[in-house]
């Protein structure tokens, strides 16, 4: 029964799983003593995994495997390595965080999460996928409340669980209706239930997904979350989190409802409904806030909405755009969680006014920020302007021209509020104009991790050709 | 046999109570409790639909069982927070929680 194909299939997720087993021993070997250094074993051993994934694991034609659990293909592959960069960096970033580096169980938690995206983007089956979307929330809600005396970091973890706990179960009550009208679990087999039921049950299962990558109407948790979360932890769930929500909803319902089904177009009109309110309560709220983090949140809530522009494509190319969209912003938005961790463990300030004069108080930091901050309103050449590019032209392709204006409108909404935090980081003073005498020293893995993002962020953005390749095969295995 | 739709209204009844638990009550205990009635109407529904259409296979079963290892899970980390948060905050009254505003 068992071959080769199967233990390719989960390789990463064993190797994970071993990795933590290993922080955990270590963790008890070492009685708390240089917690830190687990930081590096963790970072390392995802790195060492990331390696040998992308040289052995590398699927060749699509298979079903573990009895149509899960599926072995191109989509969950190119996900799931980008759900592996994205925890090594994060690891990084967590090593210098005061409450969490120490601490072996937030990196062992941190493993698991990214195990649960691991599943859930490779997850073919409604009870695998809830049990994915779970082992992924719950160390996740962890992590959120993981600074016990901080009051806004308990808050956040427990607002994240009340709002996730809810949103999960009512998609669940969605899957078991499908179970009930269909008789089976299994994605591949769900099909041909009528429009209103169809409807019916799709709008349960959407709450569980929008709130996962916060589309509009459910994402209130996320400003709130995202401020309140240790900072890395912040960067971890708007990125790999969010990338992992989307890769549920291609397979979830490019499966349901392939292109040429006749529920289709009222699908794609949800959508682009969705769409368009997600990136214009988006961009808009974030224009009056005055806390990096959450002006940071609104805007990963605006760039949910442009990511959603590509789904509604329905298409190829838009399914590989999105793909490219998430491994641009996941590399950016890493990069600019990173930067205000950086800044704030030694200014201990998260407001968007005391960023004044950081490029003087350290000038590669403000240079980091320069990129990720560019990337993200989408200039050329930086990621995320291809990015945008690709996402619009599936728009575009797929006749709903007017969408892609909206787009195009709320990036220049965009454009305003990215451009305000670079003006106080390059223009502004610090009070008294001493900026010499507060130097932001970066420690090591800052300075690694921040480097590889900035240095990825303009790879990709210059030289989008093979990337683009990466996320169209992965776009095959869909259709 | 008392027909598939008895159970299936017991459920969703079930389900709506616990959403307006979730959605109306102040405790964060009894917001959770609420989760805890809308997971149990899922299990309701899954249970029914096993034995109504397919009572030879496992599926239904093993999914149930699932849904209340993970509610188990749920539910104890919810506990671990609330607890955090009362020796912070002295309260558990989700309004209290508004350090986080717009």
């Amino acid at each position: 029964m068992f071959n080769s194909s199967m233990i390719l299939a989960i390789l990463p997720e064993i190797l994970l799983l071993l990795l933590g087993l290993l922080i955990l021993i270590l963790d008890i070997v070492l009685k708390g003593k240089d917690g830190r250094n687990l930081g590096w074993v963790a970072a390392g051993g995802l790195l060492f995994i990331l390696v040998l994934n992308v040289f052995l694991a590398k699927p060749t034609m699509p298979t079903d495997v573990f009895g149509g659990m899960i599926r072995y293909d191109m989509l969950g592959y190119v996900f799931k390595m980008l759900f592996i960069f994205g925890a090594m960096l994060t690891s990084l970033f967590m090593m210098d965080s005061e409450k969490l580096g120490n601490r072996g169980e937030s990196y062992i938690l941190l493993l698991v999460a990214t195990i649960g995206m691991n599943l859930m983007a490779s997850a073919t089956d409604l009870i695998m996928l809830y049990l994915a979307i779970e082992t992924t929330s719950i160390p996740m809600y962890i992590l959120a409340g993981f600074m016990r005396d901080d009051k806004k970091s308990t808050e956040a973890g427990l607002k994240y669980l009340l709002f996730g706990a809810m949103a999960s179960t009512v998609m669940l009550y969605g899957f078991s209706l499908i179970f009930g009208f269909t008789g089976t679990t299994a994605l591949g087999a769900i099909s041909g239930f009528s429009l209103p039921l169809a409807l019916g049950v799709i709008v349960l299962i959407l709450v569980g997904i929008a709130f996962k990558i916060s589309l509009a109407p459910f994402h209130f948790w996320a400003p709130d979350v995202y401020e309140g979360a240790p900072t890395p932890i912040t960067g971890f769930l708007s990125t790999a989190s969010k990338a992992a929500g989307f890769a549920v909803l291609m397979r979830l319902f490019i499966g349901l409802f392939p292109p040429a089904s006749a529920y289709a177009p009222s699908w794609t009109l949800i959508m682009a409904v969705l769409a368009t309110i997600t990136m214009t309560v988006g961009n808009v709220v974030a224009l009056s806030q005055s806390n990096i983090k959450r002006m940071l949140a609104y805007s990963s809530i605006a760039h949910a909405g442009y990511a959603l522009v590509g789904v509604v494509s329905l298409s190829e190319l838009g399914v590989g755009s999105v793909t490219f969209y998430l491994i641009a912003y996941v590399l950016t938005n890493l990069a600019a969680f990173g930067i205000i961790a950086a800044f704030s463990k030694v200014t201990g300030s998260e407001k968007i006014s005391d960023f004044a004069g950081m490029s003087r108080r350290n000038s590669g930091l403000a240079l980091a920020m320069l990129v990720a901050f560019l990337s993200l309103t989408g200039m050329p050449p930086f990621g995320g302007f291809v990015a945008k590019v690709f996402v619009f032209a599936a728009a575009v392709k797929a006749d709903m021209v007017w969408l892609a204006i909206v787009g195009i409108l709320n990036s220049i909404v965009g454009l305003y509020y990215y451009l305000t935090v670079l003006k106080v980081v390059y223009l502004h003073r610090m009070e008294g104009e001493n900026e010499e005498a507060h130097p932001i020293p970066l420690s090591r893995p800052y300075a690694i991790a921040l480097s590889v993002l900035s240095a990825g962020i303009l790879l990709i953005g210059i030289i989008f050709g093979p990337w683009f390749n990466i996320a169209s095969s992965a776009a095959a295995g869909l259709f | 046999m008392i027909p598939i739709s008895w159970y299936l209204i017991l459920a969703a009844a079930l389900f709506s109570i616990g959403l307006f638990g979730v959605l109306a009550r102040k405790n964060a205990v009894a917001i959770l409790l609420g989760v805890e009635l809308m997971l149990n109407a899922v299990n309701i529904n899954l249970v029914t639909f096993w034995r109504y259409n397919a009572p030879a296979e496992v599926t239904g079963q093993v999914f149930a069982i699932i849904v209340f290892a993970v509610a188990a899970a749920e539910v104890a980390v919810g506990l671990a927070l609330i607890i955090s948060i009362y020796r912070n905050r002295n309260t558990i009254v989700a309004d209290d929680l508004d350090l986080m505003k717009w």
